[in-house]
Protein backbone atom coordinates (compact mmCIF):
# COMPACT_ATOMS: atom_id res chain seq x y z
CA UNK A 1 0.00 0.00 0.00
CA UNK A 2 3.05 2.29 -0.08
CA UNK A 3 1.92 4.79 -2.73
CA UNK A 4 4.31 5.20 -5.65
CA UNK A 5 4.45 8.12 -8.03
CA UNK A 6 6.25 8.61 -11.30
CA UNK A 7 9.23 10.94 -10.93
CA UNK A 8 9.31 14.05 -13.17
CA UNK A 9 12.53 12.94 -14.84
CA UNK A 10 14.77 9.88 -14.72
CA UNK A 11 17.91 11.77 -15.75
CA UNK A 12 18.42 15.23 -14.24
CA UNK A 13 19.71 18.19 -16.29
CA UNK A 14 23.10 17.51 -14.66
CA UNK A 15 23.05 13.99 -16.11
CA UNK A 16 22.41 12.26 -12.79
CA UNK A 17 19.78 9.60 -12.08
CA UNK A 18 16.75 9.67 -9.79
CA UNK A 19 18.81 8.45 -6.84
CA UNK A 20 21.79 10.67 -7.69
CA UNK A 21 23.89 7.98 -9.38
CA UNK A 22 25.96 8.41 -12.52
CA UNK A 23 24.73 6.33 -15.48
CA UNK A 24 27.46 3.70 -15.02
CA UNK A 25 27.26 3.59 -11.24
CA UNK A 26 25.91 0.60 -9.32
CA UNK A 27 23.82 0.95 -6.19
CA UNK A 28 25.70 0.16 -2.96
CA UNK A 29 26.19 -3.62 -2.88
CA UNK A 30 26.68 -5.66 0.26
CA UNK A 31 27.40 -9.38 -0.12
CA UNK A 32 27.62 -11.80 2.79
CA UNK A 33 28.55 -15.47 2.59
CA UNK A 34 27.44 -18.13 5.08
CA UNK A 35 24.36 -16.42 6.50
CA UNK A 36 22.23 -19.57 7.10
CA UNK A 37 23.33 -22.42 9.35
CA UNK A 38 21.01 -25.15 8.07
CA UNK A 39 21.83 -24.73 4.39
CA UNK A 40 24.95 -26.33 2.90
CA UNK A 41 25.82 -22.97 1.40
CA UNK A 42 24.26 -19.53 1.66
CA UNK A 43 24.72 -15.87 0.85
CA UNK A 44 22.79 -12.64 1.13
CA UNK A 45 22.83 -9.56 -1.04
CA UNK A 46 21.70 -6.02 -0.38
CA UNK A 47 21.74 -3.95 -3.54
CA UNK A 48 20.14 -0.60 -2.90
CA UNK A 49 16.91 -1.49 -1.13
CA UNK A 50 16.76 -4.95 -2.68
CA UNK A 51 17.44 -7.65 -0.07
CA UNK A 52 17.73 -11.31 -1.01
CA UNK A 53 18.90 -14.48 0.71
CA UNK A 54 19.99 -17.59 -1.21
CA UNK A 55 20.47 -21.07 0.29
CA UNK A 56 21.95 -24.14 -1.42
CA UNK A 57 21.41 -27.80 -0.51
CA UNK A 58 23.26 -30.62 -2.18
CA UNK A 59 24.41 -32.38 -4.15
CA UNK A 60 21.77 -34.67 -2.64
CA UNK A 61 19.29 -37.36 -3.61
CA UNK A 62 16.66 -36.07 -6.02
CA UNK A 63 12.94 -36.33 -5.34
CA UNK A 64 10.87 -36.90 -7.42
CA UNK A 65 13.19 -39.37 -9.11
CA UNK A 66 11.81 -39.00 -12.62
CA UNK A 67 13.54 -35.61 -12.83
CA UNK A 68 16.98 -37.25 -12.47
CA UNK A 69 19.47 -36.74 -15.29
CA UNK A 70 21.76 -39.66 -16.12
CA UNK A 71 24.79 -37.62 -17.08
CA UNK A 72 24.71 -34.73 -14.62
CA UNK A 73 23.14 -33.27 -11.52
CA UNK A 74 19.83 -31.46 -11.85
CA UNK A 75 20.17 -27.79 -10.90
CA UNK A 76 16.86 -26.86 -9.31
CA UNK A 77 16.42 -23.14 -8.71
CA UNK A 78 13.42 -21.82 -6.83
CA UNK A 79 13.07 -18.04 -6.84
CA UNK A 80 10.35 -16.82 -4.50
CA UNK A 81 9.29 -13.36 -3.41
CA UNK A 82 8.00 -12.77 0.11
CA UNK A 83 4.42 -11.49 0.11
CA UNK A 84 5.61 -8.29 1.80
CA UNK A 85 8.60 -7.67 -0.49
CA UNK A 86 6.58 -5.56 -2.94
CA UNK A 87 4.27 -2.51 -2.61
CA UNK A 88 1.06 -4.54 -2.96
CA UNK A 89 0.92 -7.86 -1.14
CA UNK A 90 2.04 -10.61 -3.50
CA UNK A 91 -0.22 -13.64 -3.56
CA UNK A 92 1.49 -16.47 -1.70
CA UNK A 93 1.26 -19.06 -4.50
CA UNK A 94 4.18 -19.17 -7.00
CA UNK A 95 3.43 -16.91 -9.96
CA UNK A 96 4.28 -17.50 -13.62
CA UNK A 97 6.87 -14.74 -13.30
CA UNK A 98 8.57 -16.49 -10.39
CA UNK A 99 8.69 -19.75 -12.33
CA UNK A 100 10.22 -18.15 -15.41
CA UNK A 101 12.80 -16.27 -13.36
CA UNK A 102 13.72 -19.50 -11.56
CA UNK A 103 14.39 -21.08 -14.92
CA UNK A 104 16.48 -18.24 -16.36
CA UNK A 105 18.53 -18.11 -13.15
CA UNK A 106 19.22 -21.86 -13.44
CA UNK A 107 20.28 -21.36 -17.04
CA UNK A 108 22.53 -18.47 -16.05
CA UNK A 109 24.29 -20.43 -13.31
CA UNK A 110 24.63 -23.92 -14.76
CA UNK A 111 27.34 -23.16 -17.38
CA UNK A 112 29.62 -22.27 -14.45
CA UNK A 113 29.07 -25.53 -12.60
CA UNK A 114 30.62 -28.99 -13.02
CA UNK A 115 27.24 -30.68 -12.69
CA UNK A 116 28.53 -33.73 -14.58
CA UNK A 117 30.40 -34.66 -11.39
CA UNK A 118 27.12 -35.66 -9.71
CA UNK A 119 24.92 -37.66 -12.08
CA UNK A 120 21.33 -38.34 -10.91
CA UNK A 121 21.70 -35.97 -7.92
CA UNK A 122 20.16 -32.56 -7.37
CA UNK A 123 21.69 -29.25 -6.39
CA UNK A 124 18.92 -27.12 -4.90
CA UNK A 125 19.17 -23.34 -4.94
CA UNK A 126 16.45 -21.59 -2.94
CA UNK A 127 16.21 -17.84 -3.36
CA UNK A 128 14.06 -15.77 -1.04
CA UNK A 129 13.42 -12.14 -1.95
CA UNK A 130 12.83 -10.29 1.32
CA UNK A 131 12.59 -6.80 -0.18
CA UNK A 132 12.29 -6.11 -3.91
CA UNK A 133 13.40 -2.78 -5.35
CA UNK A 134 14.35 -3.58 -8.90
CA UNK A 135 17.02 -5.92 -10.24
CA UNK A 136 15.97 -8.93 -8.18
CA UNK A 137 16.81 -11.56 -10.79
CA UNK A 138 20.34 -10.20 -11.22
CA UNK A 139 20.87 -9.75 -7.48
CA UNK A 140 19.59 -13.32 -7.04
CA UNK A 141 22.23 -14.63 -9.43
CA UNK A 142 24.98 -12.73 -7.60
CA UNK A 143 23.90 -14.23 -4.27
CA UNK A 144 23.08 -17.73 -5.57
CA UNK A 145 26.47 -18.02 -7.23
CA UNK A 146 28.16 -17.21 -3.89
CA UNK A 147 25.90 -19.67 -2.06
CA UNK A 148 26.90 -22.40 -4.54
CA UNK A 149 30.56 -21.64 -3.90
CA UNK A 150 29.90 -21.68 -0.14
CA UNK A 151 28.30 -25.11 -0.53
CA UNK A 152 31.47 -26.35 -2.22
CA UNK A 153 29.84 -27.10 -5.56
CA UNK A 154 32.73 -27.33 -8.06
CA UNK A 155 32.61 -24.38 -10.44
CA UNK A 156 34.56 -22.71 -13.22
CA UNK A 157 33.90 -19.26 -11.84
CA UNK A 158 31.42 -17.16 -9.95
CA UNK A 159 28.63 -15.64 -12.03
CA UNK A 160 28.10 -11.89 -11.65
CA UNK A 161 24.96 -10.32 -13.04
CA UNK A 162 23.55 -6.85 -13.64
CA UNK A 163 20.73 -5.17 -15.56
CA UNK A 164 21.47 -2.39 -18.02
CA UNK A 165 18.60 -0.20 -19.06
CA UNK A 166 17.57 2.99 -20.75
CA UNK A 167 16.15 5.96 -18.87
CA UNK A 168 15.27 9.20 -20.66
CA UNK A 169 17.36 7.94 -23.61
CA UNK A 170 20.50 7.36 -21.52
CA UNK A 171 21.98 3.90 -20.96
CA UNK A 172 22.21 3.19 -17.24
CA UNK A 173 23.43 0.18 -15.25
CA UNK A 174 21.74 -1.52 -12.30
CA UNK A 175 18.21 -0.23 -12.71
CA UNK A 176 16.35 0.90 -9.62
CA UNK A 177 12.65 0.23 -9.27
CA UNK A 178 11.54 3.55 -10.83
CA UNK A 179 13.92 3.24 -13.78
CA UNK A 180 12.64 -0.28 -14.32
CA UNK A 181 8.99 0.84 -14.23
CA UNK A 182 9.18 4.14 -16.09
CA UNK A 183 12.33 3.73 -18.23
CA UNK A 184 12.41 2.71 -21.88
CA UNK A 185 14.07 -0.65 -21.52
CA UNK A 186 15.82 -3.28 -19.50
CA UNK A 187 18.60 -5.76 -20.37
CA UNK A 188 19.37 -8.16 -17.52
CA UNK A 189 22.53 -10.13 -18.14
CA UNK A 190 25.05 -12.41 -16.43
CA UNK A 191 28.54 -13.41 -17.53
CA UNK A 192 31.31 -15.92 -16.92
CA UNK A 193 34.09 -13.43 -16.15
CA UNK A 194 37.12 -15.43 -17.42
CA UNK A 195 35.73 -15.69 -20.95
CA UNK A 196 33.19 -12.85 -20.86
CA UNK A 197 30.62 -15.29 -22.22
CA UNK A 198 27.05 -14.29 -21.54
CA UNK A 199 24.86 -16.79 -19.65
CA UNK A 200 21.77 -14.66 -19.02
CA UNK A 201 20.38 -12.28 -21.58
CA UNK A 202 16.88 -10.90 -21.67
CA UNK A 203 15.62 -7.61 -22.98
CA UNK A 204 12.48 -5.60 -23.13
CA UNK A 205 11.76 -2.06 -24.29
CA UNK A 206 13.21 -0.20 -27.25
CA UNK A 207 16.88 -0.32 -28.21
CA UNK A 208 18.66 0.26 -31.51
CA UNK A 209 21.30 -2.23 -32.61
CA UNK A 210 24.14 0.04 -31.47
CA UNK A 211 22.47 0.87 -28.17
CA UNK A 212 22.00 -2.80 -27.41
CA UNK A 213 25.64 -3.59 -28.17
CA UNK A 214 26.79 -0.68 -26.02
CA UNK A 215 24.43 -1.74 -23.23
CA UNK A 216 25.96 -5.22 -23.24
CA UNK A 217 29.49 -3.74 -23.11
CA UNK A 218 28.45 -1.66 -20.09
CA UNK A 219 26.94 -4.75 -18.53
CA UNK A 220 30.15 -6.71 -18.96
CA UNK A 221 32.19 -3.96 -17.27
CA UNK A 222 29.77 -3.79 -14.34
CA UNK A 223 29.70 -7.56 -14.03
CA UNK A 224 33.49 -7.59 -13.79
CA UNK A 225 33.32 -5.10 -10.95
CA UNK A 226 30.63 -7.20 -9.23
CA UNK A 227 32.84 -10.25 -9.71
CA UNK A 228 35.55 -8.53 -7.64
CA UNK A 229 32.99 -7.82 -4.89
CA UNK A 230 31.89 -11.47 -4.99
CA UNK A 231 35.47 -12.71 -4.63
CA UNK A 232 36.05 -10.34 -1.72
CA UNK A 233 32.89 -11.56 0.04
CA UNK A 234 33.93 -15.16 -0.43
CA UNK A 235 37.43 -14.51 0.89
CA UNK A 236 36.01 -12.71 3.89
CA UNK A 237 34.01 -15.79 4.84
CA UNK A 238 36.92 -18.18 4.43
CA UNK A 239 40.03 -16.22 5.39
CA UNK A 240 41.58 -17.86 8.43
CA UNK A 241 40.45 -16.14 11.57
CA UNK A 242 42.78 -15.19 14.40
CA UNK A 243 42.56 -17.42 17.50
CA UNK A 244 40.24 -14.96 19.27
CA UNK A 245 37.77 -15.33 16.43
CA UNK A 246 35.62 -12.26 16.16
CA UNK A 247 38.36 -9.74 16.66
CA UNK A 248 40.09 -11.03 13.57
CA UNK A 249 37.02 -10.06 11.54
CA UNK A 250 37.00 -6.53 12.84
CA UNK A 251 40.69 -6.02 12.15
CA UNK A 252 40.20 -7.13 8.60
CA UNK A 253 37.37 -4.66 8.04
CA UNK A 254 39.43 -1.80 9.33
CA UNK A 255 42.36 -2.85 7.22
CA UNK A 256 40.25 -2.83 4.05
CA UNK A 257 38.89 0.63 4.80
CA UNK A 258 42.34 2.03 5.54
CA UNK A 259 43.63 0.67 2.30
CA UNK A 260 41.04 2.45 0.22
CA UNK A 261 41.01 5.82 1.93
CA UNK A 262 44.67 6.06 2.84
CA UNK A 263 46.19 5.50 -0.56
CA UNK A 264 45.56 9.01 -1.82
CA UNK A 265 46.42 10.69 1.43
CA UNK A 266 49.71 8.88 1.94
CA UNK A 267 50.82 9.84 -1.56
CA UNK A 268 50.18 13.46 -0.75
CA UNK A 269 52.14 13.15 2.47
CA UNK A 270 55.16 11.93 0.55
CA UNK A 271 54.95 14.84 -1.86
CA UNK A 272 55.08 17.26 0.99
CA UNK B 1 8.11 -28.07 13.45
CA UNK B 2 5.52 -30.64 12.60
CA UNK B 3 5.51 -34.18 13.76
CA UNK B 4 8.99 -35.46 13.24
CA UNK B 5 8.62 -38.26 15.75
CA UNK B 6 8.96 -40.78 12.92
CA UNK B 7 12.05 -38.99 11.60
CA UNK B 8 15.23 -41.01 11.57
CA UNK B 9 17.37 -40.23 14.56
CA UNK B 10 20.08 -42.50 15.85
CA UNK B 11 19.45 -44.60 18.93
CA UNK B 12 22.60 -43.06 20.34
CA UNK B 13 21.11 -39.54 20.11
CA UNK B 14 17.77 -40.71 21.43
CA UNK B 15 19.30 -42.44 24.43
CA UNK B 16 21.79 -39.63 25.02
CA UNK B 17 19.02 -37.01 25.20
CA UNK B 18 16.99 -39.21 27.57
CA UNK B 19 20.02 -39.89 29.73
CA UNK B 20 20.88 -36.17 29.95
CA UNK B 21 17.29 -35.25 30.87
CA UNK B 22 17.44 -37.86 33.63
CA UNK B 23 20.41 -35.97 35.05
CA UNK B 24 18.58 -32.63 34.70
CA UNK B 25 20.64 -31.56 31.69
CA UNK B 26 20.02 -30.69 28.03
CA UNK B 27 22.08 -31.00 24.84
CA UNK B 28 23.07 -27.33 24.83
CA UNK B 29 23.47 -26.97 28.57
CA UNK B 30 20.27 -24.99 29.14
CA UNK B 31 17.94 -25.37 32.08
CA UNK B 32 14.61 -27.08 31.29
CA UNK B 33 12.71 -23.77 31.59
CA UNK B 34 15.16 -21.60 29.67
CA UNK B 35 14.89 -20.09 26.18
CA UNK B 36 17.84 -19.99 23.84
CA UNK B 37 19.50 -16.65 23.12
CA UNK B 38 16.98 -14.38 21.34
CA UNK B 39 17.89 -11.63 18.88
CA UNK B 40 15.07 -9.45 17.58
CA UNK B 41 15.47 -6.87 14.85
CA UNK B 42 12.45 -4.80 13.88
CA UNK B 43 11.89 -3.02 10.57
CA UNK B 44 14.07 -5.23 8.38
CA UNK B 45 11.92 -4.60 5.28
CA UNK B 46 11.59 -0.81 5.68
CA UNK B 47 10.96 0.14 2.04
CA UNK B 48 8.12 -2.23 1.11
CA UNK B 49 6.50 -3.77 4.19
CA UNK B 50 4.39 -1.74 6.59
CA UNK B 51 5.91 -3.67 9.48
CA UNK B 52 8.58 -6.37 9.72
CA UNK B 53 10.89 -8.24 12.04
CA UNK B 54 13.67 -10.80 11.97
CA UNK B 55 13.96 -13.10 14.98
CA UNK B 56 16.80 -15.46 15.82
CA UNK B 57 16.09 -18.01 18.49
CA UNK B 58 19.38 -19.84 18.83
CA UNK B 59 19.94 -21.33 15.36
CA UNK B 60 16.30 -20.93 14.35
CA UNK B 61 15.47 -17.76 12.46
CA UNK B 62 12.35 -16.34 10.83
CA UNK B 63 11.39 -13.15 9.06
CA UNK B 64 7.87 -11.77 9.31
CA UNK B 65 6.36 -8.95 7.30
CA UNK B 66 3.06 -7.08 7.52
CA UNK B 67 1.13 -5.69 4.57
CA UNK B 68 -1.87 -3.43 5.18
CA UNK B 69 -4.34 -3.32 2.29
CA UNK B 70 -7.83 -1.95 1.90
CA UNK B 71 -10.62 -4.34 0.97
CA UNK B 72 -14.18 -5.28 1.58
CA UNK B 73 -15.21 -6.68 4.98
CA UNK B 74 -16.62 -10.16 5.42
CA UNK B 75 -20.45 -10.12 5.26
CA UNK B 76 -20.77 -11.45 8.84
CA UNK B 77 -18.57 -8.70 10.29
CA UNK B 78 -19.20 -5.58 8.19
CA UNK B 79 -17.63 -3.21 10.71
CA UNK B 80 -14.45 -5.17 11.37
CA UNK B 81 -11.09 -5.21 9.63
CA UNK B 82 -9.38 -8.44 8.63
CA UNK B 83 -6.26 -9.81 10.30
CA UNK B 84 -4.59 -12.89 8.94
CA UNK B 85 -1.35 -14.73 9.61
CA UNK B 86 0.14 -17.09 7.06
CA UNK B 87 3.37 -19.08 7.02
CA UNK B 88 5.35 -20.72 4.29
CA UNK B 89 7.83 -23.50 5.01
CA UNK B 90 10.38 -22.57 2.41
CA UNK B 91 12.89 -25.40 1.83
CA UNK B 92 15.62 -22.79 2.32
CA UNK B 93 15.18 -23.27 6.07
CA UNK B 94 15.89 -26.95 6.43
CA UNK B 95 16.80 -30.09 4.47
CA UNK B 96 13.64 -31.58 6.04
CA UNK B 97 11.30 -29.15 4.26
CA UNK B 98 10.18 -30.17 0.81
CA UNK B 99 9.10 -28.10 -2.13
CA UNK B 100 5.45 -27.74 -2.95
CA UNK B 101 2.22 -26.25 -1.73
CA UNK B 102 1.87 -25.67 2.04
CA UNK B 103 1.56 -28.94 3.89
CA UNK B 104 -0.03 -29.73 7.24
CA UNK B 105 2.96 -28.45 9.20
CA UNK B 106 3.03 -25.03 7.50
CA UNK B 107 -0.70 -24.67 7.89
CA UNK B 108 -0.57 -25.67 11.55
CA UNK B 109 2.24 -23.16 12.18
CA UNK B 110 0.28 -20.35 10.54
CA UNK B 111 -2.94 -21.24 12.32
CA UNK B 112 -1.34 -21.49 15.75
CA UNK B 113 0.36 -18.11 15.37
CA UNK B 114 -2.85 -16.70 13.87
CA UNK B 115 -4.88 -17.86 16.86
CA UNK B 116 -2.36 -16.31 19.24
CA UNK B 117 -2.94 -12.96 17.56
CA UNK B 118 -6.67 -13.32 16.95
CA UNK B 119 -7.89 -14.84 20.21
CA UNK B 120 -6.00 -12.37 22.36
CA UNK B 121 -7.81 -9.62 20.43
CA UNK B 122 -4.38 -8.12 19.98
CA UNK B 123 -5.54 -5.76 17.26
CA UNK B 124 -8.89 -4.02 17.70
CA UNK B 125 -10.66 -5.19 14.53
CA UNK B 126 -13.43 -2.61 14.86
CA UNK B 127 -10.84 0.19 14.74
CA UNK B 128 -9.73 -1.16 11.37
CA UNK B 129 -13.03 -0.23 9.76
CA UNK B 130 -12.95 2.65 7.27
CA UNK B 131 -16.63 2.60 6.33
CA UNK B 132 -19.00 -0.06 7.58
CA UNK B 133 -19.91 -2.67 5.01
CA UNK B 134 -17.74 -1.03 2.36
CA UNK B 135 -14.07 -0.66 3.14
CA UNK B 136 -11.87 -2.00 5.91
CA UNK B 137 -8.14 -2.42 6.43
CA UNK B 138 -6.85 -5.92 5.78
CA UNK B 139 -3.74 -6.76 7.76
CA UNK B 140 -1.64 -9.66 6.52
CA UNK B 141 1.27 -10.91 8.60
CA UNK B 142 3.30 -13.48 6.69
CA UNK B 143 6.05 -15.59 8.21
CA UNK B 144 9.03 -17.08 6.38
CA UNK B 145 11.34 -19.41 8.30
CA UNK B 146 14.96 -19.00 7.19
CA UNK B 147 16.70 -21.47 9.50
CA UNK B 148 14.97 -24.31 11.28
CA UNK B 149 16.57 -25.68 14.43
CA UNK B 150 13.43 -26.37 16.41
CA UNK B 151 10.55 -24.33 17.84
CA UNK B 152 9.44 -22.35 14.83
CA UNK B 153 6.17 -21.53 16.58
CA UNK B 154 7.63 -19.35 19.32
CA UNK B 155 10.09 -17.65 16.96
CA UNK B 156 7.24 -16.91 14.52
CA UNK B 157 4.97 -15.64 17.27
CA UNK B 158 7.63 -13.22 18.50
CA UNK B 159 8.34 -12.04 14.94
CA UNK B 160 4.66 -11.50 14.14
CA UNK B 161 4.14 -9.59 17.39
CA UNK B 162 7.10 -7.27 16.75
CA UNK B 163 6.10 -6.77 13.10
CA UNK B 164 2.52 -5.84 14.08
CA UNK B 165 3.68 -3.59 16.93
CA UNK B 166 5.96 -1.64 14.59
CA UNK B 167 3.55 -1.43 11.65
CA UNK B 168 3.03 2.04 10.17
CA UNK B 169 0.58 2.61 7.34
CA UNK B 170 -1.06 5.55 5.55
CA UNK B 171 -4.57 6.35 6.76
CA UNK B 172 -7.23 6.13 4.05
CA UNK B 173 -10.76 7.49 3.84
CA UNK B 174 -13.71 7.13 1.49
CA UNK B 175 -14.78 10.30 -0.23
CA UNK B 176 -17.56 10.00 -2.79
CA UNK B 177 -16.73 6.32 -3.23
CA UNK B 178 -13.08 7.17 -3.95
CA UNK B 179 -10.39 5.88 -1.67
CA UNK B 180 -7.94 8.65 -0.81
CA UNK B 181 -5.02 8.97 1.59
CA UNK B 182 -5.53 11.45 4.41
CA UNK B 183 -1.80 12.04 4.71
CA UNK B 184 -1.75 10.69 8.27
CA UNK B 185 0.48 7.74 9.15
CA UNK B 186 -1.14 5.33 11.58
CA UNK B 187 -0.04 2.52 13.85
CA UNK B 188 -2.22 -0.54 14.32
CA UNK B 189 -4.78 -0.28 17.15
CA UNK B 190 -3.00 -2.78 19.42
CA UNK B 191 -4.85 -3.45 22.66
CA UNK B 192 -3.10 -6.56 23.94
CA UNK B 193 0.02 -8.63 23.33
CA UNK B 194 0.00 -12.41 23.45
CA UNK B 195 3.13 -14.44 22.87
CA UNK B 196 3.33 -18.17 22.35
CA UNK B 197 5.48 -20.48 24.40
CA UNK B 198 6.11 -24.10 23.51
CA UNK B 199 6.92 -26.82 26.00
CA UNK B 200 7.62 -30.37 24.85
CA UNK B 201 7.26 -33.62 26.72
CA UNK B 202 10.04 -36.19 26.45
CA UNK B 203 9.41 -39.20 28.69
CA UNK B 204 8.42 -37.74 32.03
CA UNK B 205 10.28 -34.50 31.45
CA UNK B 206 9.08 -31.10 30.22
CA UNK B 207 11.41 -28.72 28.43
CA UNK B 208 10.86 -25.22 27.06
CA UNK B 209 11.96 -24.11 23.58
CA UNK B 210 13.12 -27.43 22.07
CA UNK B 211 15.96 -27.63 19.55
CA UNK B 212 15.48 -29.80 16.47
CA UNK B 213 16.99 -32.94 18.01
CA UNK B 214 14.71 -32.59 21.01
CA UNK B 215 11.71 -32.22 18.67
CA UNK B 216 12.77 -35.46 16.98
CA UNK B 217 12.39 -37.40 20.20
CA UNK B 218 9.46 -35.50 21.74
CA UNK B 219 6.29 -37.36 22.71
CA UNK B 220 4.24 -34.23 22.07
CA UNK B 221 4.31 -30.47 22.47
CA UNK B 222 2.04 -27.96 24.15
CA UNK B 223 1.95 -24.40 22.83
CA UNK B 224 0.39 -21.72 25.03
CA UNK B 225 -0.38 -18.11 24.09
CA UNK B 226 -0.19 -15.87 27.14
CA UNK B 227 -1.18 -12.20 27.20
CA UNK B 228 0.00 -9.21 29.23
CA UNK B 229 -2.35 -10.01 32.11
CA UNK B 230 -1.16 -13.63 32.23
CA UNK B 231 -4.37 -14.90 30.64
CA UNK B 232 -4.09 -17.98 28.46
CA UNK B 233 -5.60 -17.03 25.10
CA UNK B 234 -4.83 -20.08 22.97
CA UNK B 235 -3.54 -23.60 23.47
CA UNK B 236 -2.45 -26.23 21.01
CA UNK B 237 -1.29 -29.72 21.82
CA UNK B 238 0.44 -31.26 18.85
CA UNK B 239 3.73 -32.52 17.51
CA UNK B 240 3.07 -36.18 18.09
CA UNK B 241 0.64 -38.62 19.57
CA UNK B 242 1.96 -38.61 23.13
CA UNK B 243 -0.52 -38.01 25.96
CA UNK B 244 -0.06 -35.58 28.84
CA UNK B 245 -1.38 -35.83 32.39
CA UNK B 246 -3.15 -32.89 33.99
CA UNK B 247 -0.29 -32.41 36.43
CA UNK B 248 2.22 -32.18 33.57
CA UNK B 249 0.00 -29.64 31.80
CA UNK B 250 -0.13 -27.59 34.99
CA UNK B 251 3.65 -27.70 35.20
CA UNK B 252 3.94 -26.63 31.54
CA UNK B 253 1.55 -23.71 32.15
CA UNK B 254 3.70 -22.43 35.01
CA UNK B 255 6.83 -22.76 32.88
CA UNK B 256 5.21 -20.70 30.14
CA UNK B 257 3.96 -18.02 32.55
CA UNK B 258 7.48 -17.48 33.90
CA UNK B 259 9.02 -17.38 30.42
CA UNK B 260 6.35 -15.01 29.15
CA UNK B 261 7.54 -12.09 31.25
CA UNK B 262 11.10 -12.34 29.92
CA UNK B 263 10.03 -12.62 26.29
CA UNK B 264 7.59 -9.70 26.54
CA UNK B 265 10.42 -7.51 27.91
CA UNK B 266 12.58 -8.44 24.91
CA UNK B 267 9.74 -7.63 22.52
CA UNK B 268 9.20 -4.24 24.21
CA UNK B 269 12.91 -3.46 23.98
CA UNK B 270 13.07 -4.27 20.26
CA UNK B 271 10.01 -2.13 19.53
CA UNK B 272 11.43 0.78 21.52
CA UNK B 273 14.77 0.43 19.73
CA UNK B 274 13.29 1.63 16.44
CA UNK B 275 11.10 4.37 17.88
Amino acid sequence: MSPETKPDFLISPEGLRVDGRRPDELRPVELKVGVLKQADGSASIRQGKTYIIAGVYGPRELHPRHLALNDRAFLRVVYRMATFSVPDRKRPAPSRREKEISMVIANALSPALFLEEFPRAVVDVFIQVIQADGGTRCASINAASLALADAGIPMRSLVPSVAVGKADGVLVVDLGDEEDKYGEGDVPMAILPPTEEITLLQQDGFFTRDELLEAMQMGISSCKYLHELQKEALKKAYVKKTPDGEEGDVDEDEFDDDLETDLGESDMMEDE
Amino acid sequence: MGDFSSQTISHIDREFIAELLGKGERLDGRAFNEYRDIQIEANVVPAKAEGSAMVQLGDTSVVAGVKVLVGEPYPDSPDEGVIMVTAEMSPIASPLFELGPPKEDAIELARIVDRGVRESQMVDAKALCIEEGKKVYMVFADVYPLEYDGNLIDASSIAVNVALLTTKFPEMKLEEKELIATGEIKSLPVTNIAVEHTVVKIGKHLILDPVLKEEFVQDCRLTMAIDEKDNFTALQKGGGTGAMSLSLIEEAMDMALDAGKIIREKIDASVKAIK
